[in-house]
């Protein structure tokens, strides 16, 4: 199979089409904080020593008597520009502190995403060609009972097996590693395989049924048999005809997914103490710092979007049909 | 399987329904003698850090975290079923418009959605509704409030076929108004997936509200659900593992049973099913 070159004019209708997209999630913010009952400026209103004049002028300044779609558009400018307020708690701004903390949470999430297509296309495939098997029936039990699992649930035994019991792993992530050279390293890998494994036993117990079920429809395909009555070996057959055609709608699964990849990584983070914008989002809200809140919100709603879009384009990639349709 | 799994769901049910009138330990009884308890006679299940008995609290727990779950379940799949049936039986713009919203809202990122809605409506909504009232209702409606967008598009796509059916057009030909149309021919042919969806949706939302209370922003933290027993059991996991054990497994197990009977009915309800 030799691989198209996607148009330049799919990519580009595709970036085209997340715009809509990005402006739909910024309205929906936006009004989320717009209807919420509350003002910045409650408490000077009650605060007796700030005379009214004062304030009338403060909540001019601020734009805040402005009609709705106005302070929209400025809202959505100052979003545009980099300028995504400053948080009360940390006293820093909102998009250096998410800077700081986004790496750890990619890191989180592209390795249990790894981990989880490795477990899941092997035994979606083993278990789809042989259906109805013992294997199959195994395998779809533990699927089921891998999503089932609620991931603050599978952490804490994890914790309570790996941590506690066996004492071999340890349960708080440590941003501070005091070690250099490989041991740092070592330390890094030993504090992240619980939170990515947590992450990745849940995201390849779905992606199995979808593996299985999209081997299942292409494998009974005429071009399959054609390749089998060639004469052809039928391992090889299953690797290079079956699963290639078959990976692709898993692809659109996989970036699908994601808002629930990232469901699961805040959880995560927050069990295992792993210092990413999950935790930060959650820290940020049970300390009241709107700001960080906001941001945190819309940087990870970007990130589906963006991962959609990779989709889209591989999509294109893998599936000449699409690209020209 | 399903078998099994309707009846560990109907014993968990029962327990929850009848419980308090059989085990009859108040839920907030403190008794700090008894504080971080295995399992004993006394309390089957253990005790808290306040010596508070986990059976009782359990069976409080799982009479919210159920009742949550069945009540999102019917707000998604009423907004899902309007918006789909709106959808697929006016074409055109209208269905291009709500097609776009329901992409829109697959895409965002549903936990940090719920999370900021409940922190920035929580206090207005608790001071109209009371405290346990107005969480109920405000995790009610958020939960079911992003989880409609399955069941939307699933009906539009049901809606989309039917209607073109040979005793659509019949009943069209018979001079049947739109509505008795959807609501008479279409949408009760339409139900069987419906239903399936429905029945995955409640252990989703089982596990939504379970993940709010864990996190520390879903019901108070004196009001016991499956989620809140389990955050308050994490910081004790050395010295008293059978305090987070038990309602994990309770929340684990109902929502398997839930999954397993929503397969066994897409099979049992699936019309292209090879007999």
């Amino acid at each position: 199979m030799q691989v198209h070159r996607v148009s330049r004019q799919y990519v580009i209708r595709k970036l085209l089409i997340m715009i809509p997209s990005l402006l739909g999630i910024s309205v929906v913010l936006f009004s989320l904080l717009a209807l919420a009952p509350g003002d910045p400026f409650d408490e000077l209103a009650t605060n007796p020593a700030v005379p009214p004049e004062v304030r009338a002028a403060l909540r001019a300044k601020f734009g805040l008597d402005d009609p709705v779609w106005m302070r929209y558009w400025h809202w959505l400018i100052a979003l545009l520009q980099g300028d995504w307020g400053f948080s009360f708690v940390s006293r820093m701004d909102v998009s250096t502190l998410i800077m700081q903390r986004l790496p750890v949470t990619l890191i989180v999430i592209g390795a249990s995403q790894i981990l989880a297509i490795a477990i899941a296309i092997p035994v979606g495939v083993l278990a789809a060609t042989r259906p109805y098997s013992l294997f199959d029936q195994v395998a779809n039990t533990f699927a089921f009972i891998g999503f089932s699992l609620p991931t603050f649930f599978t952490g804490l035994v994890l914790i309570l097996v790996f941590s506690i019991q066996l004492d071999w792993l340890p349960f708080v992530y440590r941003a501070d590693i005091a070690a250099t050279g490989w041991a740092f390293y070592w330390e890094h890998i030993k504090q992240s395989i619980m939170p990515v494994t947590v992450l990745g036993l849940f995201q390849g117990a779905a992606l199995v049924r979808f593996v299985r079920s999209s081997v299942l429809d292409v494998i009974r395909l005429d071009y399959v048999t054609t390749a089998r009555s060639k004469g052809i070996g039928e391992r090889k057959v299953i690797t290079r005809h079956v699963v290639r055609t078959a990976l692709i709608p898993v692809v659109t699964l996989v970036a699908l997914q994601m808002p629930i990849v990232f469901s699961g990584a805040i959880v995560t983070e927050q069990i295992f103490r792993v210092p990413g914008i999950g935790s930060l989002l959650i820290s940020s809200m049970l300390a009241n710092d709107t700001p960080v809140v906001m941001g945190v919100t819309f940087v990870s709603a970007c990130l589906v979007v963006i991962f959609n879009l990779i989709a889209d384009i591989l999509y294109g990639w893998l599936d000449p049909r699409i690209a020209f349709r | 399987m399903a078998l099994v799994s309707a009846f560990a769901l109907a014993v968990i049910l029962f327990a929850v329904v009848a419980g308090p009138f059989i085990w009859r330990v108040p839920i907030n009884e403190i008794d700090f003698a008894a504080k971080l308890q295995g399992p004993s006679w006394t309390h089957p299940l253990g005790t808290d850090d306040l010596g508070q008995d986990l059976l009782s609290r359990l069976i409080y727990g799982g009479r919210i975290s159920i009742a949550v779950g069945f009540a999102a379940m019917v707000v998604a799949i009423f907004f899902g079923v309007l918006v789909g049936a709106i959808a697929g039986m006016s074409s055109g713009r209208v269905d291009a418009a709500l097609m776009w919203v329901t992409d829109l809202f697959l895409s965002l990122p549903q936990l940090p959605l719920l999370l900021l809605v409940i922190y920035l409506f929580r206090e207005p909504v608790k001071g109209v509704l009371g405290v346990e009232g107005g969480a109920f209702v405000l995790i009610v409606a958020v939960i079911g409030g992003t989880r409609w967008m399955s069941a939307a598009r699933l009906v539009r796509a049901q809606f989309l076929s039917l209607r073109e059916k040979e005793f659509v057009e019949a009943a069209r030909a018979l001079g049947a108004s739109r509505l008795r149309q959807v609501t008479q021919h279409i949408l009760p042919n339409a139900l069987g997936p419906v239903i399936v969806v429905a029945t995955i949706d409640v252990a989703a939302a089982i596990i939504a509200e379970s993940t709010l209370s864990f996190l520390g922003l879903g019901f108070p933290s004196d009001v016991p659900t499956w989620g809140s027993v389990l955050r308050d059991a994490k910081d004790y996991l050395d010295i008293a593992p059978h305090w987070a054990l038990f309602p994990g497994a309770l929340i684990f197990i109902t929502v398997l049973a839930i999954n397993f009977i929503g397969d066994g009915l897409r099979d049992a309800l699936d019309p292209r099913r090879v007999l």
